[in-house]
This record gives structure tokens, C-alpha cells and sequence, in this order.
């Protein structure tokens, strides 16, 4: 995926300038940045939420918005923070429906399968059949994510995944991101606030500032006291832990 | 035990009694012994009431399923949503410009006028997004009311009251051979929406869903409530106003079997059409030989049930929508289990 000068305007306001990067495949690349970065908007824009102004985004030789819907959804998965579910689903009907874009109204047993291997792979087996509202923040957040291990897509795209999760659920939802590239081969592209799951858990960081790319690169590259102290403008203190560049801030 | 099989035996059992309730005895006895002008009042009255009341109760309910998962709001209905009273003011529309229309003219104009309505309050409630639930419902009723306002203003006008109060009480009395029909186009509009069950369950889950899953939104969106519109347009141009049943019967059933509308659609449409036969048969016993419409049991009856259910929403929060959540879960356990492998 490739992303050529990719802007956004909202009321005349430029969120998103003309922002250039290609996304490495098989990789987990992290989005950071302070708040109204614009890395939201960019997340919005790459995964044909949103609607860009000008640029391009070149999801395998075509423009993400020229692409039939349903045949991006084979290819492409996007989880937003907006997915509080009101609805009283179990969890093993919601995996179901990744499969939707493949299938529509017939599960087959093939499906089936795939869901039965989602489900599984995400221990979500003893509460398959239990209502979504029964289940813990953690446990949802699990369900989406086997949902979009079912609809099988290359690229999965998590906006902000660790959002209200204590820190034991939050480390799980991380090491969920770092097997999904690891054992299954997807190309993982999350927004992130907690630097630090950032650094230890990517292999690429992308961070914005005031809607343009401050630093792209490695982890190492990025995660330097210099260049963390410009992008949030706090002081920054990096340790090596487990051979990750890790960062205190205060 | 399986909720569907009982609610269809309760339903036949009540269809049958429906058909031999009336001022003239009926009863099956003669019928078989081929009295002719009984078999008359059977074929161009009785029969014709049962259908009629079983597709309203199947349609309104199932047009306020659909509401409420597109609009992903429990409160949503025909009657909260303005749909009722946009197809009265259709029809009110049809006796003023076409007071020769046949009953298919005076469908149409009800079709046109609720499908707008419905769209128009949809639209606006996306346009302004509420943090409450209730405030959803409240606009529909206000939006509902303004246009009721404009109908009885128009009718005061003409001096079509008389003609329009037919349409506004909804009742089952002046159902017959031949002045009914239009309201079996419920059936394959029902047909539809359990078709398309799957897009309005993604749709009602968000825009952002519904994209991800490669599932057209906005589409869908007018699709779904196309279907819900003209299927209660269809029963309002027959019976009148119908209200409570698509409000309240959905909220039962998701109480039990949840939201995925294929699991729920048929139990939705059993129970609505329940629903409606108790109180049509409560309204011709009630002071018998005569009749109270419909409309008025249905609001006793549905306001009652519909305190209880705010009530029972106030009291277990959430989380305990489904009837006995931890006392039960033991026994709804295996009607879970037995869904699951219907589906596959």
C-alpha cells in the first residue's frame, strides 16, 4: 500500500498535508501522535472510511476509493473505537458475519470452519453463544478482532484497539496484533497513545504531528529522546528494556 | 423447547377460535353440514378478518423490527417514527385530490406519503446525532404529531373528518371480500426482509461496520425502511392506525432470542400476530353483541405492556435485557444451542 501526498480539509482547515509514506507488507506498523495529529483521519482515509481530498492511496495498483466494496472487504479489515455494539448478538453470530463478504446470506461449511478457527484462536470457545452485553470490554474487543480474523483479509487496520482496556487486557489485545502479523502473515496498521505498546510491539512507527509525518522508520529510528521530545513537546527519557527502546515521559 | 414451534401452535389454535367468534353463531358443525348462507358469512367475513389480522399483526411487527435494528434504536417503531401518520396523511391527500380513488389509488398515495415521512425523520435524526436513546422516540412522536396536525387541519378544512376517522381508529370491522386485499402485500414484503435480514443486522451495527463488511449503507438503509414504510402503509389504508405492536412485540422477542434478525424474525412475526388476535377477540367479546375497534385494546393492553418493559429496563439495566439472565441461564442454555445448529 502506497500513500502519495494524501490530504484532508475540514471546514478549511487542513488536518491531513499532503502526507507520503508506503506501508511495509507482513509487518505491524504503529500510527502515534498527539492528539489532532491528524493519524485518526489518516487510519479514516486508507481504509475508505473517509473520503480523501486530494492524493492518493494505491491499495495494490488501484485507488482505495476505485475498488469495488465488497472485494476491498476481502482484502482489507478496519475496526474503529466507534464499535460499541448496542445490539444483542452472540459472539459466535458477529463472527459470522465476517464471513459476509464472502459468503452473504449463505454460511457455508467451509465458513463454518473458519469461524470455528477464529473463534478458537482468539479462546473465545466457552463463549460462543453468550450475548455480546454479557461479556467483558477485553472479551468484546476479542470478538471483534475474531471477526476480523474470519473475514480473512490481508490488511487489518485497528483504530486505537487498546482504548478502554485495563492494562492485562490492553498487553493480551497487543500480543493478539504481534501474532496476527507473526503466525497468520497480515499486514497490521493500528493508531496507538501508549508509546510504549508502540515500541514494543511494531516493527515500523509512524509518527504525526500537526497533520504531517514527523518521522517514519523503525522502531529504533523512531523512539529516540530527540524525536519524541519534538513530536509531544514533553521531556522524554529512553531505557532499553528487552531490547526495545521504551520511553518515560514527564 | 423451541419458542418458534409454540408460538405457532398457540397462533393456529387462536386462528381457528377467531374464525368461529361473532354475533352469528358459526360454529364448524354446521359449516361441514353445508349450510350455504353460513358458509357465505364465513368466506366473505370470517376468513377475510383472520387474514386481515394476521398479516397486520405479522407486519406491523415485523416493519418494526426492521425500524429498530436499522435505526439501532429499541424505541423506534411505525407509530415513534412517523409512518403512521404520514400514510393517514396520504390517504387524506387521496380523498382530497382523487375522491373518486379506488381503494389501490388511495394505497398509493399512503405508500408515497409514509415512505417520505419515514425517510424524512431518518435523515434528520442522522443529521443530528443524539446522546439519548429517548430522544430519538420523542422526535418521531413530535414529527408524527406535527403531521397529524396538518391531516386534521386539512380534514376540519374539507369537512372530511367523517370520511378520514375510519383510517385514524384502526379496526377490523369493516373488513371484507374484496375491500381488504392490499393488505396481503405484507406477505412478500415479510419475505423480503427476512431476505434481507443479514444487511439490515450489519447496517444497524454502523456506518463504519457496514463499510468494512463491504455492505452499502445508505442503500440498505432506504431499502429497509422502503420495506418497513409501505408494509405498514399497506395495513393502515385497510385497518387504520395500528399502534404499540411494532413497538413493543420486537422488544419481547429480542428479550429472549437477541438481535440477530434471522433468528428472530419468525418469532417476531408469531407473537405480533398473537398479539393482534387476543385483542381483536377481547374487543368483540368485551360488550358483545357489539364491537370495540382494535385500536383502543391494543392501547390498554400495549401501554400496560410497554410501562412494564421501561420498567423492567430501569430496574436490570442493560445487561439484563434477556428475560432471568442468571437465574435461567441454565434452561436458555439449550434453546441457544439448538438455534445455533439451525443456522448451520
Amino acid at each position: 500500500m502506497r500513500i502519495q501526498e494524501l490530504t484532508k480539509q475540514y471546514d478549511g482547515k487542513t488536518v491531513v498535508d499532503a502526507v507520503s509514506f508506503s506501508i511495509p507488507k507482513g509487518k505491524v506498523i504503529s500510527l502515534i501522535g498527539p492528539n489532532g495529529a491528524g493519524k485518526s483521519t489518516v487510519m479514516g482515509m486508507i481504509s475508505r472510511l473517509i473520503a480523501h481530498d486530494s492524493g492518493l492511496v494505491d491499495f495494490e495498483g488501484k485507488d482505495i476509493g476505485k475498488w469495488k466494496g465488497r472485494e476491498l472487504s476481502k482484502r482489507l479489515a478496519i475496526l474503529t473505537q466507534s464499535n460499541h455494539i448496542q445490539m444483542k448478538l452472540t459472539v459466535r453470530e458477529l463472527v459470522t458475519f465476517g464471513r459476509f463478504p464472502y459468503s452473504g446470506n449463505r454460511v457455508t461449511p467451509e465458513d463454518q470452519a473458519i469461524i470455528d478457527r477464529a473463534i478458537a484462536y482468539l479462546e473465545l470457545k466457552e463463549f460462543q453463544d453468550r450475548f455480546l452485553d454479557e461479556l467483558s470490554g477485553g472479551q468484546r474487543q476479542r470478538a471483534l478482532i475474531a471477526m476480523v480474523i474470519a473475514q480473512d483479509t490481508e490488511y487489518v487496520l485497528l483504530d486505537e484497539p487498546t482504548n478502554n482496556l485495563d492494562i492485562y487486557h490492553a498487553t493480551n489485545m497487543m500480543k493478539i496484533v504481534r501474532r496476527l502479523c507473526d503466525e497468520l502473515g497480515k499486514t497490521v496498521i493500528l493508531v496507538l497513545h501508549e508509546i510504549n505498546y508502540a515500541a514494543f510491539y511494531s516493527d515500523y512507527i509512524c509518527a504525526f504531528k500537526d497533520g504531517k509525518i514527523a518521522k517514519f522508520g523503525t522502531v529504533e529510528e523512531v523512539i529516540t529522546k530527540e524525536n519524541l521530545s519534538e513530536i509531544y513537546q514533553v521531556d522524554f527519557e529512553i531505557l532499553n528494556i528487552a531490547g526495545k527502546p521504551l520511553s518515560i515521559y514527564y | 423447547m423451541r419458542s418458534t414451534p409454540v408460538l405457532a401452535l398457540i397462533l393456529l389454535v387462536l386462528s381457528v377460535g377467531s374464525l368461529f367468534v361473532g354475533v352469528i353463531r358459526l360454529s364448524p358443525g354446521e359449516l361441514l353440514a353445508g349450510n350455504l348462507s353460513l358458509w357465505e358469512i364465513f368466506l366473505v367475513s370470517r376468513l377475510p378478518r383472520l387474514l386481515a389480522l394476521l398479516c397486520t399483526g405479522i407486519g406491523m411487527s415485523v416493519a418494526g423490527l426492521i425500524m429498530q435494528q436499522l435505526c439501532s434504536n429499541k424505541f423506534v417503531s411505525p407509530t415513534t417514527g412517523a409512518t403512521i401518520s404520514s400514510a393517514q396523511f396520504g390517504i387524506l391527500l387521496a380523498l382530497l385530490f382523487l375522491p373518486e380513488s379506488t381503494l389501490w389509488g388511495r394505497a398509493l398515495f399512503a405508500f408515497a406519503a409514509a415512505i417520505v415521512g419515514t425517510w424524512i425523520f431518518v435523515w434528520f435524526i442522522q443529521r443530528i446525532q443524539f446522546k439519548d436513546v429517548v430522544m430519538v422516540p420523542l422526535v418521531g412522536i413530535m414529527f408524527g404529531n406535527v403531521i397529524g396536525g396538518i391531516t386534521s387541519y386539512l380534514a376540519y378544512q374539507y369537512e372530511m373528518t367523517q370520511a378520514l376517522s375510519s383510517w385514524l381508529v384502526g379496526h377490523f370491522s369493516l373488513v371484507l371480500k374484496g375491500r381488504y386485499e392490499i393488505v396481503w402485500l405484507t406477505v412478500p414484503l415479510v419475505v423480503l426482509a427476512f431476505l434481507f435480514a443479514n444487511y439490515f443486522n450489519i447496517v444497524g451495527l454502523g456506518k463504519d461496520f457496514s463499510k468494512n463488511l463491504g455492505v452499502p449503507y445508505n442503500l440498505v438503509l432506504f431499502l429497509g425502511l422502503t420495506i418497513a414504510a409501505m408494509i405498514t402503509a399497506s395495513i393502515v389504508v385497510v385497518v387504520g392506525s395500528i399502534s404499540y405492536i411494532g413497538l413493543i412485540v420486537p422488544n419481547v422477542v429480542a428479550m429472549y432470542k437477541g438481535d440477530k434478525i434471522r433468528g428472530t424474525l419468525a418469532d417476531t412475526a408469531l407473537f405480533g400476530a398473537i398479539f393482534v388476535l387476543v385483542c381483536d377477540m377481547i374487543g368483540r367479546v368485551v360488550i358483545y353483541p357489539y364491537e370495540l375497534p382494535i385500536e383502543l385494546i391494543v392501547g390498554i393492553l400495549g401501554s400496560l405492556i410497554f410501562i412494564a418493559l421501561l420498567f423492567y429496563r430501569l430496574k436490570h439495566g442493560r445487561k439484563a435485557i434477556r428475560l432471568g439472565s442468571a437465574s435461567h441461564s441454565g434452561c436458555a442454555a439449550p434453546v441457544r444451542a439448538v438455534e445455533g445448529g439451525g443456522e448451520r
